[in-house]
């Protein structure tokens, strides 16, 4: 679906005519990401985030391909694989830093990509389908994520493991067998790195085809926009080519730019020093905690220290950390104000950058070891996280005054918009 | 649905999180955890200078080469160097002939064995070979040096911190003045360890390897003074983990100068489309 002013495909080129006959592939990708997409006029840098987030996973595909054929999953030689490709294999360094900071950088964008949903109701009618495929793509990606920082199999990556698979046996009567099955064993052994290997090399391909699902979602009401009003006319929308490629192009420039910096320059920054260490079952590291974009999830699961209504303080944190992300699911049913961006909800922006702050501190709290402050401090920032979820969101949607919409995106853009005079009597400006 | 059942979700989460503060602050009002002697007395590593530091820093190969020798002749009777090969010494301006001739000379011989026979036995390494295993039959297990400098917070900085850190731990007071036996009697180092505040724990099982100046005789004229060669072999050990280093850096300046360029003609491009627009 589409406006009826975009622009039809019309091939000039014989060899294209000919392919589009049998074929409508090139109409197909003029349709979506070429000048047949007509997109609102006035998107801002926010809505660079999820091309760049295709980018990163194209990236991550194509170095983790690479990757796959030199390194071995195998216990005894997956941690000289690695630094065999480190050493031996031309150019292997570059590759192995791509990947691993090509994994942080795919996160940065896609949490941004995430909270620009928060702040612009993205997940709100007609456009609920394309936020719950979007969750499942973070799902996956969390996985993926998981299990390609146990390849290595560094001190990190075992331990890593052994506490993730270890949450499943917090779930009554079947967790341990649950767990034992998950690993292949009683402990992350050969089994558990085969398995996760192969899962790490499948995952990205889903994720792909869920990505597919998730543009083809957003192509049926079209992209949203800062000021949350709906397309109205022609003057409202541009195609997306050239508009949004060029812009596009400008955002994975400056993104490259910081990807690259990362990569050549501070390659380690955000890995932690243990995972240089080979996997030893018998020697605990003192700090066992996951890369840095798992740390709010983790404070999450350490803020819960006592046992509650006879629920153990493990499942608790378990059920919580897990409910953390499953809650967004609920979103688009949670947030009833019909307005949908920030720009015009006075105090439900408010909320949301204390939301911003909160993760940030829910972050730094779970990188810090699990001892006093960060403890008291994670459990204020978890309640706050699930109360603004469950219980300001819905509260702030009904009580708010929100501030005058623009009659149309033309009118933000452009200050005045002649078709919002309807009658010579009424104001044009709302 | 979701309207009911939100909220009651969300607050019981938010009771059990209450509740776990509540204990937690109780516990910390009632039994206070007093700090520990690591916390008390540990210290993060020396800020010293490396030629390799920073975007622009490269190695120093007559400094590696001296890092080397350290190496070759304190480190290397306990401490394997297994990811490193004899081949790999080329880059620290060594010619083939004396990478043959290191990898000859060298202690530990390569292990072979002959399936035709059954026989075990040994050869002398050849540039192809990695460094070959050690064994230590003391206490204790001597870490691979390989990765040791990335996989230690402070890098280069803490293997120098930690090889001129050894103190007499009697008397021993922290920048505060606290003194550590005073504050607590029990972190007494225990025999057949050695104190070191630079140390996760205080107390490690190796002795002090880099005991007196002149220790290793450099062959370019440098004082081997004890920090010079911890300077030095933490230099080396950082080349060891990170090869590379130099490639990388070199590598990535070209890269950031074209991704510069094209993405200041990509803003203009961008400009440019949109100029009609805003």
């Amino acid at each position: 679906m589409s406006f009826p002013w975009a622009n039809e495909y019309k091939p000039t080129n014989p060899l294209m005519q000919w392919v589009d006959e049998r074929l409508p592939l090139p109409r197909f990708v003029y349709n979506a990401v070429g000048a047949g997409y007509p997109v609102p006029r006035n998107l801002n840098y926010m809505w660079n985030f999820g091309v760049l987030a295709g980018f990163a996973l194209v990236l991550q595909i194509v170095t983790g391909v690479v990757l796959a054929m030199h390194y071995a999953a195998n216990d005894k030689v997956a941690f000289d694989s690695v630094e065999h490709i480190m050493r031996d294999v031309n150019w292997g360094w570059m590759l192995r830093y791509a990947h691993a900071n090509g994994a942080s950088m795919f996160f940065i964008v896609v949490y941004t990509h995430i909270f620009r949903g928060f702040f612009y109701s993205s997940y709100k009618a007609p456009r609920e389908m394309i936020w719950l495929l979007g969750v499942v793509i973070f799902l996956l990606m969390m996985a993926t994520a998981f299990m390609g920082y146990v390849l290595p199999w560094g001190q990190m990556s075992f331990w890593g493991a052994k506490v993730i698979t270890g949450l499943f046996s917090a779930i009554p009567l079947v967790g341990t067998p649950l767990q034992e099955w998950l690993l292949g064993g009683f402990a992350p052994d050969n089994a558990a790195l085969n398995r996760f290997f192969s899962l790490h090399f499948l995952l990205p391909f889903v994720i792909l085809g869920v990505i597919i699902l998730h543009v083809w979602a957003l192509h049926i009401p079209g992209s949203s926009n800062p000021t949350g009003v709906e397309v109205k006319q022609e003057s409202d929308t541009v195609p997306f080519h050239p508009y949004y490629t060029a812009k596009d192009g400008f955002g994975l420039g400056i993104f490259l730019l910081v990807y690259c910096a990362l990569v050549f320059f501070a390659p380690n920054l955000l890995g932690h020093p243990d995972n240089y260490i080979p996997a030893n079952p018998l020697s605990t590291p003192a700090h066992i905690v996951p890369e840095w974009y798992f740390w709010p999830f983790y404070a999450i699961l350490r803020a819960f220290t006592s046992d509650f209504l006879f629920i153990p303080a493990k499942l608790m944190g378990v059920l919580a950390m897990f409910s953390a992300i499953l809650v967004w699911f609920f979103l688009p049913w949670l947030d009833t104000s019909p307005v949908r961006s920030g720009h015009y909800r006075p105090l439900f922006r408010k909320f949301f950058y204390l939301l911003v702050v909160d993760v940030l501190v829910l972050g730094y709290c779970g990188g810090a070891p699990a001892e006093e402050p960060y403890v008291m401090i994670s459990q204020i920032a978890s309640m706050y996280y699930f109360l603004h979820f469950l219980v300001i969101l819905p509260v702030v949607s009904s009580i708010e005054t929100p501030a005058p919409l623009p009659f149309s995106i033309t009118e933000a853009v452009l200050g005045k918009d002649e078709h919002a005079t309807l009658a010579p009597a009424t104001p044009a400006v709302a | 649905m979701v309207r009911l059942f939100g909220p009651l979700v969300g607050l019981f989460f938010a009771v059990a999180l209450l509740w776990s503060f509540g204990n937690g602050a109780y516990n910390a009002a009632t039994q206070p955890t007093p700090p520990s002697a690591e916390k008390l007395f540990h210290m993060h590593p020396k800020e010293v200078k490396f030629s390799f530091d920073g975007p622009f820093g490269t190695f120093d190969k007559a400094q590696l080469q001296r890092g080397f020798k350290v190496y070759q002749e304190v480190c290397s009777n306990c401490h394997s160097l297994k990811q490193v090969a004899f081949r790999d010494l080329t880059a620290l301006g060594y010619n083939e002939a004396e990478v043959k001739a290191i990898a000859k000379n060298w202690g530990n011989k390569a292990q072979t064995f002959d399936p035709k026979t059954g026989d075990r036995g040994d050869r002398p390494n050849l540039p192809s070979d990695h460094f070959p295993p050690v064994y230590y039959a003391g206490q204790g297990v001597p870490p691979d040096l390989s990765l040791i400098a990335k996989s230690r917070h402070g890098g280069a900085q803490y293997i120098h911190s930690l090889l001129t850190g050894y103190v007499d731990q009697a008397g021993y007071k922290n920048e505060e003045g606290v003194e550590l036996l005073k504050k607590f009697p029990d972190a007494k180092t225990p025999d057949g360890l050695y104190f070191n505040p630079y140390f996760a724990n205080l107390n490690l099982a190796m002795p002090a390897p880099l005991v007196s100046d002149g220790q290793v005789a450099y062959n370019d004229g440098t004082q081997s003074t004890v920090d010079q060669m911890a300077m030095d072999v933490s230099a080396f050990l950082t080349w060891t983990a990170e090869p590379k280093l130099d490639k990388r850096k070199q590598t990535g300046w070209p890269v950031l100068g074209f991704l510069l360029a094209a993405t200041v003609l990509a803003f203009l491009a961008k400009r440019n489309v949109w100029a009609d627009k805003h």
